[in-house]
């Protein structure tokens, strides 16, 4: 069964080339649609029928190793493309095949008309390709291509529509492209590589392979706890961690990563290849739990991250953004709980966030389909129109805030719980907050959207959207509701099933770290019942401020605002203290000043000192015997000289 | 199996000479015998490529005649792993370069054809050559068509690059002359020894030379190196001749030319002069490693595409000299592909270049933009190229720039400084060839100019398809090129890391 692996990874690659090679030629919506979802459905059967067979095997017997060829060899260094299955890779590819296949199949509906049609798909399944490479590599080297190669689709994805202006919401206002956006996705993305690349030197000096199963058994018996390589290498690749997956410093690129197609936006920057950060640092959990320091970084940021992008997403008016900052803030909450060490929870809400936040952006998309608008104080009332996706849309919104018994709540509630147990009272109370101020965005966007009065053109006549794109809703919509399912804590009866299936990859990191479980079942619940309380508070605030008809548009003004309304001016503070010296001082400075005056300067001078002195010493040749005569003489004379008095 | 190389290295000469005998009102006619010629060399250079033992550290195919036997100058020639790739990137780039410039070459086209197949002929010479006088010939030799090159069919500064191109690589390769003689006049100072310029016996001969001797003569080399790769800061007349040679100039220039300078060093300066090597190595890795950052910024802002591409090469470049002064199987290794992958990709680079010149005749970014809408299948042979240029994994640059920034990591000869420094280069690349592309094919056509601009020709699809091809094969599965450099890469390794062995030998045990 696990040798069925690498067509998993197959075909996607054959609906790129299909697509890619002769989409144009093909020249129909049809066959591109059916080629690009057909390959990822295919995918992700082989993908279940693997996982069932795992499910009937003793733990112990599920990790499995699939090599296809000798990728890199020279000198001592060697790295295969070869697979590694086993409980948090298949789930990962579940997810990433199974969400994937819904919104290509979205996408259907979505780009249908779009001149770019088969290219869509066949980047798409480019994505695809290389986000299975990332989750299903046995070694950092085949993980960073597909690290890379995802950020190369994602680049692709955003600037898709290339002749178009993006909105920035603050910073070169009006004048942005949607290749800027993709651009400054490609070239972020690129400093948290630089991390990884340098991880991946250090790794290979410490372990001597690059190969994952070689460096975790290794990790622990090699280096001592907190030693201060595996401190740069945790650290470096959390750098690249930050690039993927939007942590603060790195997240400015996802906000305006938005200007790709929606679904795009759904697959990539919320289901998936965001959550690529999670993942690696789950994967390398054995080395994390080596470096505390580490470990409190990335539980700091992550708590940061989520506020921050939180209080962004307050006062958001593109549908989009404020989504855009929610993933932001959602990936910040499973940084956190990697920092304090329940990696099972940061890839639970892995993946209950991939159906909650695909969802939500898929009706989004599914709005601005019938729209043809993002602005939310342009919306309203859309419920009616819409039924199903507002129904879905609902339904999306309340699990991302925390509803029992919607999946958000179980893991988000996780999150919570080992934040308090495991981290510190303070971790635990900036996401508790968070979780407040995620319920109040959420519903402030439900309302404005849904809600409330028709605030668009009469000329507009708003309709439901095509079952191709409806039916993924749906699924989803089912999927965000008993997700959380698989991971009901034992307080509430459950097996938390998801803990269970990941222990054994976890057991190296979880034994090293030895956490105490000394949190007794009622401060469980009072935990619980204060992060509903946030999340209910958050919602009826929301819907205090924007269902009353005048009051749906107010937007306050302030300093606090403002700064909110500019995302603390990171862009502008980054651009003028980075990107701006950095231009025009190659420009200005190396290229004109340095380059071309000085070393060329140099070049071309010495070229005309020789030249001058050719000149004089031409005047020296003046054709006159007598003169060559004098000089002659006085050589002899001199040489004579020399030899006798020497 | 006759003396295959001298056939591969005298093929496009003797080619030429014939092409002399064409007449000129039929350039066509001509065209077609140039390409044909270096197809058939190319097909000489592929038998010579199967019938490669890549397990033999030694130099195969060799031949070797007496020339001027007073001196014991030979005839000597030769291939090991190392020349062996390059010879095919050379021959597998003229063809390419001379059906580039089917339409673009308009004056004079049986003299570009000469220019070209001898410029061939020379190329492969100072790649094939084991006899350092040999070598130096080649070396002055293929300057002559590549002058002419530059200066007849060049753009408007044409005259000032070719003579700058020419003078600054004279002044080098004459101080490697006179290192070429003290060389062999060392040699016949030895006991029972005799003026050679033998490659091969100077081997032997080169790492006994005391220091402060060997010292001057690896810096002539070096020097003579450092301005052909170019090392910063002897890069400047990179940037002239790039942007007044034709397209099929630069190609050549860029995908070959350089290199020489690059395959001089591993060649002479690592195993001749190990001990002056070492000693040196970081700071000519220091060279390496500003070249690397600095050929990006100024690459960044540029506003002309082509002198854009040129100064990305000086970064590229860095890369490779990095690499070898890293002094490891790794780096070298990474070194050797990326010399090819350098080839590949800045040649595709400036081909695509010169495609979008033959329609606008302008080079500048500012004139441009939204191409993708009218010329899409040439933006999409773009893309590629420039994300091979980028390093991205599964292409061709990335297993070069790998390996490289891996071996200058992990060398004991450079602190890891040196790495994590030029590794910032692979996030400059990213840079600037997506902010040109942008610019260039990304947006609206606002530009009336660009309205009407033809997509790229069947022709030029052929030039480009063979390189993505192997921008492709080496990304994906390097193995094929990696292992014929392998052997040889092990061997400049071991002699160098002996030296090293040798010199702790030196230091005094302390009592």
């Amino acid at each position: 069964m696990y040798s069925l692996t690498p067509y998993i990874v197959l075909f996607p690659l054959i609906g790129f080339l299909i697509n890619g090679l002769f989409g144009k030629k093909l020249n129909s919506e049809k066959l591109s649609g059916i080629i690009g979802s057909g390959t990822i459905g295919i995918s992700f059967v082989f993908a279940a029928l693997i996982f069932f067979n795992m499910l009937g095997q003793p733990s112990e017997e599920r990790s499995h190793i699939v090599s296809i060829f000798n990728w890199i060899a020279a000198g001592s260094f060697s790295a295969d493309v070869a697979y590694q299955v086993d409980q948090l890779s298949i789930l990962m590819t579940l997810v990433v095949t199974g969400v994937g296949f819904l919104i290509h199949v979205y996408s259907i509906g979505y780009m249908h008309g779009d001149a770019g049609f088969w290219r869509f798909f066949s980047y798409l399944n480019l994505f695809i390709f290389m986000m299975l490479n990332l989750v299903l590599a046995n070694n950092f080297l085949l993980m960073f291509l597909g690290w890379e190669g995802v950020g190369l689709c994602s680049f692709l994805l955003i600037g898709f529509w290339h002749d178009q202006k993006f909105d920035t919401g603050g910073y070169q206002p009006g004048s942005a492209m949607t290749t800027d956006a993709a651009k400054k996705a490609f070239i972020v993305n690129r400093i948290g590589d630089f991390g990884f690349l340098i991880a991946m030197f250090l790794i290979f000096n410490l372990f001597g392979s690059l190969k994952f199963d070689d460096v975790f058994s290794r990790a622990s018996s090699l280096a001592a706890l907190g030693d201060t390589a595996i401190f740069w290498v945790t650290l470096l690749l959390f750098l690249g961690a930050t690039g993927k997956s939007a942590q603060i410093p790195l997240f400015i690129w996802l906000p305006d990563a938005m200007a790709g197609p929606t679904p795009v936006s759904a697959l990539i920057h919320a289901a998936t290849m965001v959550t690529a950060g999670v993942y690696m640092v789950a994967r390398c959990s054995i080395l994390y739990a080596l470096a505390p320091a580490t470990m409190e970084i990335v539980a700091v940021v992550g708590a940061a991250t989520a506020f921050f992008a939180a209080t962004m997403g307050l006062v958001q008016n593109d549908i989009k953004k404020v989504l855009a900052y929610s993933t932001v803030s959602q990936l910040g909450y499973m940084f956190l709980a990697l920092g304090v060490g329940s990696f099972t929870a940061g890839i639970f809400h892995v993946m209950t966030h991939a159906f909650f936040k695909a969802l939500l952006f898929l009706g989004a998309g599914s709005v601005i389909h019938a729209l043809h608008e993002q602005d939310i104080q342009k919306m309203g009332g859309l419920k009616s129109a819409m039924p199903t996706t507002y129904k879905t849309f609902l339904i999306a919104a309340l699990a991302i805030a925390g509803i029992p018994p919607l999946s958000g709540f179980f893991s988000k509630d996780e999150i919570l719980f080992r934040a308090f147990s495991q981290g510190s009272t303070v971790l635990w109370l900036v996401a508790w907050v968070t979780a407040g101020l995620t319920a109040f965005y959420m519903f402030r966007l439900v309302l404005l959207t849904f809600e409330g009065d028709l605030r668009w053109s009469h000329e507009k006549h708003p309709h439901e959207s095509p079952k191709v794109m409806t039916v993924p809703l749906l699924v989803l919509a089912a999927l965000s509701v008993i997700g959380g399912f698989i991971g009901i804590p034992s307080s509430l009866g459950g097996e938390n099933a998801i803990e269970r299936w990941l222990e054994p990859v976890f057991q190296r990191a979880e034994s090293q770290l030895a956490l105490t479980q000394g949190v007794s079942y009622l401060t469980e619940y009072v935990l619980m019942a204060l992060s509903v309380v946030a999340g209910v508070a958050g919602i009826a605030l929301a819907r205090r401020m924007y269902l009353q008809k005048d009051r749906a548009l107010i937007q306050p003004k302030g300093a606090f605002y403002k700064l909110l309304w500019n995302k603390y001016y990171v862009d502008e503070v980054y651009d003028a203290a980075i990107v701006a010296p950095m231009v025009k001082g190659s420009e200005k400075l190396l290229w004109r000043g340095f380059d071309v005056a000085i070393i060329d300067g140099i070049v071309n001078g010495v070229a005309k000192l020789i030249g001058l002195l050719s000149d004089q010493l031409r005047k020296i040749q003046v054709g006159v015997a007598q003169t060559y005569a004098l000089a002659f003489v006085i050589g002899i004379i001199v040489v004579l000289g020399i030899l006798v008095f020497r | 199996m006759l003396h295959l190389l001298t056939i591969l290295i005298f093929l496009p000469l003797i080619g030429g000479l014939l092409i002399l005998f064409f007449k000129k009102g039929n350039p066509n006619a001509i065209k077609i015998a140039g390409i044909a010629l270096s197809t058939v060399t190319l097909i000489v250079s592929l038998i010579v490529y199967v019938g490669f033992d890549a397990s033999n550290p030694g130099m195969q195919f060799t031949h070797k005649t007496v020339w001027i036997s007073s001196f014991d100058i030979s005839y000597s020639v030769g291939i090991d792993g190392m020349s062996l790739l390059l010879v095919m990137l050379t021959t597998f780039l003229t063809p390419i370069a001379m059906l580039s410039s089917w339409n673009s070459i308009e004056k004079r086209v049986k003299e570009f054809t000469i220019m070209m197949l001898l410029l061939e002929t020379g190329i492969i010479g100072v790649f094939c050559s084991l006899d350092l006088f040999l070598f130096y010939i080649f070396w002055e030799a293929m300057l002559i068509p590549m002058y002419f090159l530059i200066g007849i069919w060049g753009g408007e500064n044409r005259i000032y690059a070719a003579i700058k191109f020419f003078v600054y690589t004279m002044f080098g390769s004459l101080l490697m002359l006179i290192a070429i003689l003290w060389l062999g006049y060392y040699a016949s100072m030895q006991p029972g020894g005799q003026f050679t310029t033998d490659l091969l016996q100077l081997y032997t001969v080169g790492p006994t030379i005391p220091f402060a001797i060997q010292m001057w003569m690896f810096l002539a080399f070096t020097l003579s190196f450092a301005i052909k790769v170019p090392l910063f800061p002897f890069h400047t007349w990179l940037p002239d001749a790039h942007v007044e040679a034709p397209t099929a100039g630069s190609v050549i220039l860029a995908g070959v030319l350089l290199k020489m300078g690059t395959y001089g060093l591993l060649r002479f300066c690592l195993p001749l002069f190990p001990q002056s090597s070492v000693k040196f190595g970081p700071y000519i890795a220091a060279l390496a490693v500003v070249g690397v950052i600095y050929g990006a910024l100024v690459s960044m802002v540029q506003t002309d595409m082509k002198k854009l591409v040129a100064y990305s090469s000086v970064s590229h470049l860095g890369f490779v000299v990095l690499g070898i002064f890293s002094f490891t199987e790794e780096g070298i290794q990474g070194s050797m592909i990326q010399m090819v992958n350098h080839g590949l990709s800045t040649g595709a680079l400036f081909l695509i270049v010169g495609m979008i010149y033959d329609r606008r005749h302008t080079r500048m970014i500012s004139e441009f933009g939204g191409l993708a809408k009218v010329m899409p299948l040439m933006s999409t042979f773009f893309m590629i190229v420039s994300l091979s240029s980028i390093g991205l994994p599964g292409l061709n640059g990335f297993i070069g720039e790998f390996l490289i920034l891996l071996g200058a990591f992990r060398s004991t000869f450079l602190s890891q400084w040196y790495s994590m420094l030029a590794a910032t280069g692979v996030i400059l690349a990213a840079v600037y060839l997506l902010w040109m592309y942008q610019r260039v094919i990304f947006g609206k056509v606002t530009n009336p100019a660009n309205q009407s601009l033809q997509d790229i020709s069947t022709r030029e699809i052929v030039v480009l398809v063979p390189i993505v091809l192997f921008i492709v094969w080496i990304g994906v599965y390097p193995g094929t090129f990696l292992q014929q450099s392998s052997t040889t890469t092990r061997h400049i390794v071991s002699v160098v890391q002996s030296q090293r062995a040798h010199d702790v030998a030196l230091i005094p045990a302390p009592k």
